[in-house]
């Protein structure tokens, strides 16, 4: 297969992260395109015609979620950059922009563009200090070269860039937690509606978007939407940064032509080359932490038995019972001697730290979830701890304000349905649990 | 030591040098008039770098400059785990515990720290010099096992890695990663 590379077209050309070395490579070419030749109405329907979806987790189409955004008279608009990266397994943003930092800084100025913003924010989790100040130095750099400020490039079009940190919280991910924490605020997520189209920055409309999906608009509006839809197939269109780790002989950040297989994302040479010392694969997490856990046989190959691609759909091929969902890109995989009741433990307690703690059923579930894997993990659990998961996850589901109570119950219902034999090892056989891990599940699940 | 749950001491000023004043000046223009708020999480890491941890008088003298109640930079404060509540060591070692550090040996290298500092999770060694904490993801999962120690990643450890990591500390020759 060809893969073309959109995002990481530069990654290895020397000096990229500076403005000159970028502008000789094209850098800044599409910006003067769509302010010279383009209404924002035209940049805003080339997105649409791409296909985008948002590279955040949801993927929800970017076209769309622009031609929401609200326009009343002498109201500023805002757009707002999702640097949160905070989801287990997910780690594409920060190489992005720590590598070509001026592909987002023209995409933020680029996108505005389209949507009216002369103010734009991007938000970056603070334990990415060092990239802050990367992207301030791409920043300064623009202003110098008439990128950014007034009457870019006599265009008319003013626009300020600012980029600001968080203070280590995973809820400030979910886009109203991040306006909130913008505003200098705890990250408590809202109630919606409002949606951030209407009322979101200081109540004004705003469109909150993932670091990656904001960088592909340059290709998209250098090479045209259309172009951009014919990566790709059906509903999943483009490239996109998949962040492999776990148990692989060479995890890190790949840029992909979605539509491959998972079989040669895993196993292929220019990808990750397989498992790890020479282990099997025993489970994969495909799409970050808040994903359904696939078993071994359920990777590679739908239940009925086709070629698993790597695309929104037919990741999800199966739905719960026997899919899971390409979500944020953050790809982990597991090897034979991995223990999914441990995983799933510390999954669980990820969540449990990182609630908001605004919605009962969520920071009471969570904490309780994570106590009854805890029990069962050190071979302190009983036969009906697995149906209380069970019970609790039902609880939480769809009772809370925010997604990240569903994030946090779906993969321990996943987890049970697909390894529930080693769940109930863990109770019958506690000292055995202790000692070795269970291996690779015997009796496959049948939807 | 003081405690978050102790009463505010407001009576025992704190000192924010020229320069962190300045920095946190220019942090706070970046936002509209009126809007000044938005600063407070660059003011607080600020403060920290400056300082080493985040006391009651700092956050009431950051509520000051940001002219807010001094509870809307405890309750800030208290919600982000970056910043630390209590006095640290000279070098904090947050280790990424999550899954897929976990899947690389992450459990096995916050032991190995721990005994070769003498401490336990949340402890400051003897001489001030280390405290050893665990973190949720901090986005580096194909890295693992990791830590970070004043915005510095360090990746790919092995026991190896770290005693060095250590020693390199010890003498100083580590600048921070940023800030
Ligand atoms: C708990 C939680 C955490 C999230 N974390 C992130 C994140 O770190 N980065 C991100 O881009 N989106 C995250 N999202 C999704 C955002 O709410 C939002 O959908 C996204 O930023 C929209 O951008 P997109 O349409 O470009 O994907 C999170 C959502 C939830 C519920
Ligand atoms: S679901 Fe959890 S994280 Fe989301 S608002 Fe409710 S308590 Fe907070």
């Amino acid at each position: 297969m060809n893969n073309r590379k959109l995002l990481l077209e530069h990654l290895e050309v020397p000096g990229i992260e500076g403005i000159d070395v970028y502008v000789k490579h094209g850098g800044y070419n599409t910006l003067e395109k769509a302010l010279k030749k383009m209404s924002p109405e035209e940049v805003v329907e080339e997105v649409k015609k791409s296909g985008l979806r948002g590279r955040g987790g949801a993927g929800f189409p970017t076209g769309m979620k622009w031609s929401f955004l609200a326009k009343p008279e002498g109201i500023p608009r805002y757009l707002v950059c999702n640097a949160d990266e905070s989801e287990p397994g997910t780690f594409k943003d920060r190489f992005l922009m720590e590598k070509i930092p001026h592909l987002l800084v023209e995409a933020m100025v680029l996108s505005s563009y389209a949507l009216g913003a002369n103010t734009s924010y991007i938000y970056i989790r603070g334990e990415y200090m060092y990239l802050l100040e990367i992207l301030e130095k791409a920043i300064q750099e623009a202003y110098a070269k008439g990128f950014l400020g007034k009457n870019i490039m006599g265009s008319g079009f003013d626009h300020d860039l600012v980029v600001t940190p968080g203070g280590g919280a995973y809820i400030c991910g979910e886009e109203t937690a991040l306006l909130e924490s913008l505003e200098g605020k705890r990250g408590n997520p809202r109630i919606k509606p409002p949606f951030p189209a209407v009322k979101g920055l200081w109540g004004c409309p705003t469109v909150v978007n993932n670091v990656e999906t904001i960088a592909a608009v340059v290709s998209i509006v250098r090479d045209g939407g259309e172009a951009y839809a014919a990566i790709g197939i059906g509903k999943s269109t483009g490239t996109k940064l998949i962040s492999a780790c776990g148990n692989l002989v060479r995890p890190g950040v790949y840029e992909i032509e979605l539509g491959m297989t998972v079989e040669e994302f895993i196993y292929g040479d220019d990808y990750c080359r397989g498992i790890a010392n020479g282990k099997k694969l025993k489970a994969c997490v495909p799409g970050g932490s808040s994903v359904p856990i696939l078993p071994h046989y359920l990777v590679t190959k739908t239940a009925a038995g086709e070629d698993r691609l790597m695309t929104y759909e037919s990741l999800a091929d199966g739905g719960f019972k026997t899919g899971s969902m390409l979500g944020s890109g953050g790809f982990i995989v597991f090897d034979e001697d991995q223990c999914i009741v441990r995983n799933t433990w510390n999954f669980t307690r990820f969540y449990a730290h990182e609630s908001c703690g605004q919605c009962s059923p969520c920071r009471e579930g969570t904490g309780w979830m994570e106590k009854v894997l805890h029990r069962l993990e050190t071979g302190k659990g009983q036969l009906h701890d697995i149906d209380l998961l069970a019970d609790i996850n039902k609880k939480i589901e769809g009772n809370t304000i925010c997604p990240l109570g569903d994030a946090a119950a779906w993969p321990v219902a996943a987890a049970i349905h697909h390894f529930r034999e080693e769940f109930e090892w863990h109770v019958t056989h506690p000292e055995e649990a202790q000692t070795r891990n269970y291996g690779l599940i015997q009796q496959p699940v049948v939807a | 030591m003081s405690h978050t749950t102790q009463p505010i001491r407001t009576t025992e000023p704190v000192n924010f040098s020229e320069a962190l004043l300045g920095k946190m000046d220019r942090a706070i223009q970046q936002f509209p008039e009126g809007k000044q708020k938005s600063a407070i999480l660059t003011l607080l890491h600020l403060a920290q770098a400056e300082l080493g941890w985040i006391s009651v008088p700092t956050m009431d003298k950051i509520a000051e400059i940001l002219h807010i109640q001094a509870i809307e930079v405890y309750e800030v404060a208290t919600f982000y785990t970056m910043f630390h509540l209590e006095p640290v060591g000279k070098y904090v070692f947050e280790v990424c515990r999550t899954g897929p550090c976990m899947l690389v040996g992450s459990d096995q290298l916050i032991e190995h720290i721990g005994q070769r500092l003498n401490i336990g999770v949340g402890e400051t060694t003897e001489d001030g010099l280390f405290t050893l904490k665990t973190a949720e993801c901090l986005g580096g999962c194909g890295y693992g096992p990791l830590l970070q120690c004043r915005h510095r990643f360090h990746e790919h450890l092995t026991p190896e890695k770290v005693d060095a990591l250590i020693e390199q500390y010890r003498q100083g020759t580590i600048e921070p990663g940023a800030l």
